[in-house]
């Protein structure tokens, strides 16, 4: 059974002021447990309205949410459980610490939850280390910490109440290319490590290729497809009318195609494009 | 619920009231509100309503935004209402109990607040509605600017209330942001006893006067990046220019007003 359906999903802003906007509109979609999905779509395109309404924070203008099959929006739901089984770090999260250490701000969830003072301190520094913030940063204000270093905090604070969906949205916007990769690089180890649902926003297709086993692809408030990164990287010409690029390294991959150094896969991450050309070069070697 | 505050929101539209004049609409909804208050007779606070319901429908806002601005003050329109009911003694008594006695100056009186601050509320509202928040200051200024000369500091009084003005929904989209964020940790605003959610206030409070903080410092750099230095021999992008239409409405509301103080006059 899929852990997270979405039902004739539509979320409409402002409904009858001259501001009324269709954010998400009659969306169908279903997703698996376990699974990494990477969210994509154009600036606009209702991704962060999509993902707030999977925790319950929007109430759908219609259509419904169902978790393990459950509509959330049912009278008899308790809407905060929900929102400790999927939870959602924001687009720039930095700017919700509150408390006066980091120690602290990660634990304001969990302690939400009622766990033991144990189970707490277990859980903030467990994550604390998955998202790479060291000891001496649990102590500090969070303010006297640099973004990068906030924004892992802020990731750890959703974390830490170990929810069995986590949704990310646009969690390495504005970082410099080590610390996303670093990021992305921790979250897919914590993946695996807990078997969670995850869901990632991202605008880098690079991102999302290289980490997500499933693809969802918005555009103008629709889901235009759901697939795996082959499948979905297959449609390049429908993707760049949409004003998404494929990653660089597939259009490179694309271009020596058509100069006549054709391979049989799909390319999309450089680390397996190097592996092919590798063995392409070297099975040339010894005719040479 | 934030979404719901509605007083001080531009509301855009081609209307005649829109393109008005805004130091005409000020004026004229001054010598309104004065209306309203001089006004003692049935006589004239039907000329208001008129009025009111006349720049309404030149305004072409939908009235249920009028009635929606009206919503917050429900409580204390009832509370006018019930003092000015139990209060006043004159007149046929219709009920009596008790220290209770409802006279008919206690109704006519508690009526006449009630609608008198219903139309305030409807005429100032209109006037925010149709008229930016830029605008509204640019008017202020220019209508105070005789002030100047008392060494009061007029231009930068108007910038501030432009840059608060301006601000306002930034703040509530913010809050809102903060809100929503906290409440994926599972922050319980709903429930609790009174200091429970004061303490659930925390973490909403905190981050939003931080990043008031460092809005106010971003502005006021990048204000100085751009050279702002004061209203001096600065020029406007829009000048506010009053023609015929602004000169009609303002006749119209001096003649009500007149109409008014006569009425008032005579049958007294
Ligand atoms: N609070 C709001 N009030 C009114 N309209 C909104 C609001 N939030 C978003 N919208 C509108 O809904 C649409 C979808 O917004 P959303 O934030 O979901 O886009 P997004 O895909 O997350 O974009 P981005 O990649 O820039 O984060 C946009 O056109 C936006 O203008
Ligand atoms: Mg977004």
């Amino acid at each position: 059974m899929p852990i997270l359906e979405a039902k004739n999903l539509t979320y409409t802003y402002s409904i009858g002021s001259p501001f009324e906007k269709t954010a998400v509109d009659h969306i169908d979609l279903s997703i698996a447990e376990g699974e990494f999905v990477g969210v994509i779509g154009h600036t606009g395109s209702g991704k962060s309205t999509l993902m707030q309404m999977m925790n319950g924070l929007l109430q759908p203008t219609s259509g419904q949410i169902l978790l393990d099959g459950c509509d959330i929006w049912d009278k008899k739901t308790d809407r905060r459980n929900i929102r400790f089984q999927v939870g959602l770090v924001f687009q720039y999260p930095e700017y919700q610490l509150f408390e006066e250490t980091v120690y602290q701000d990660i634990a304001f969830g969990p302690k939400n939850m009622k766990l033991s003072e144990a189970e707490i301190d277990r859980r903030v520094r467990e994550t604390a280390e998955a998202v790479g913030l060291t000891e001496e940063q649990l102590k500090k204000a969070p303010y006297a910490l640099s973004g990068g270093q906030k924004r892992r905090a802020a990731i750890a604070g959703v974390m830490a109440m170990e929810p069995r969906v986590l949704i990310l949205d646009e969690p390495t916007a504005g970082l410099d290319p080590k610390g996303r990769t670093k990021i992305l690089t921790q979250l897919q180890a914590f993946h695996k490590r807990t078997g969670c649902t995850i869901l990632l926003v991202s605008h880098s297709m690079e991102d999302v290729a290289r980490y997500a086993s499933k693809l969802l692809v918005l555009s103008q408030a629709k889901v235009v497809c759901y697939d795996t990164p082959t499948g979905v990287f297959a449609q390049s010409q429908s993707l760049e009318s949409m004003g998404l690029a494929l990653p660089q390294i597939t259009r490179i991959f694309k271009q020596l195609a058509e100069k006549g150094i054709s391979f049989e896969d799909e390319v999309y991450t450089v680390k397996y494009g190097a592996e092919l050309l590798k063995t392409r070069l070297e099975g040339r070697n010894p005719e040479c | 619920m934030l979404k719901d505050i509605t007083l001080g929101q531009y509301f855009p539209m081609n209307s005649v009231v829109h393109r008005m004049d805004a130091r005409y609409k000020i004026v004229i909804t001054l010598i309104y509100l004065v209306m309203l208050f001089w006004g003692q007779q049935i006589w004239s606070l039907a000329a208001g309503l008129i009025f009111t319901a006349t720049a309404v429908f030149c305004s072409k806002i939908p009235p249920k935004m009028i009635i929606k601005s009206i919503k917050p003050i429900v409580p204390i329109l009832i509370f006018t209402g019930l003092i000015n009911l139990l209060m006043l003694d004159g007149g046929d008594v219709y009920w009596k109990w008790w220290v209770i006695r409802i006279t008919e100056e206690g109704v006519q009186t508690s009526v006449f607040m009630i609608v008198r601050i219903c139309l305030l509320i409807a005429g100032t509202s209109l006037l925010t509605y149709t008229t930016s928040p830029i605008v509204l200051t640019d008017a202020i200024e220019s209508l105070l600017s005789p002030m100047k000369k008392l060494k009061m500091p007029v231009h930068e009084l108007a910038m501030m209330m432009t840059i608060a003005l301006r601000f306002i929904p930034t703040l509530i989209e913010e809050t809102s942001k903060i809100m929503a964020a906290q409440k994926a940790r599972g922050a319980d605003l709903e429930s609790g006893s009174i200091v429970q959610r004061a303490q659930a206030l925390v973490p909403i409070l905190i981050p939003l006067f931080v990043s008031a903080f460092r809005r106010a410092e971003e502005l006021a750099l990048a204000m100085e990046c751009r050279c702002y230095h004061g209203g001096e021999g600065r020029t406007r992008l829009r000048k506010l220019q009053s023609g015929l239409r602004d000169y009609i409405a303002l006749a119209i509301t001096l003649l009500m007003f007149a109409g008014v103080i006569v009425l008032n006059a005579v049958l007294h």
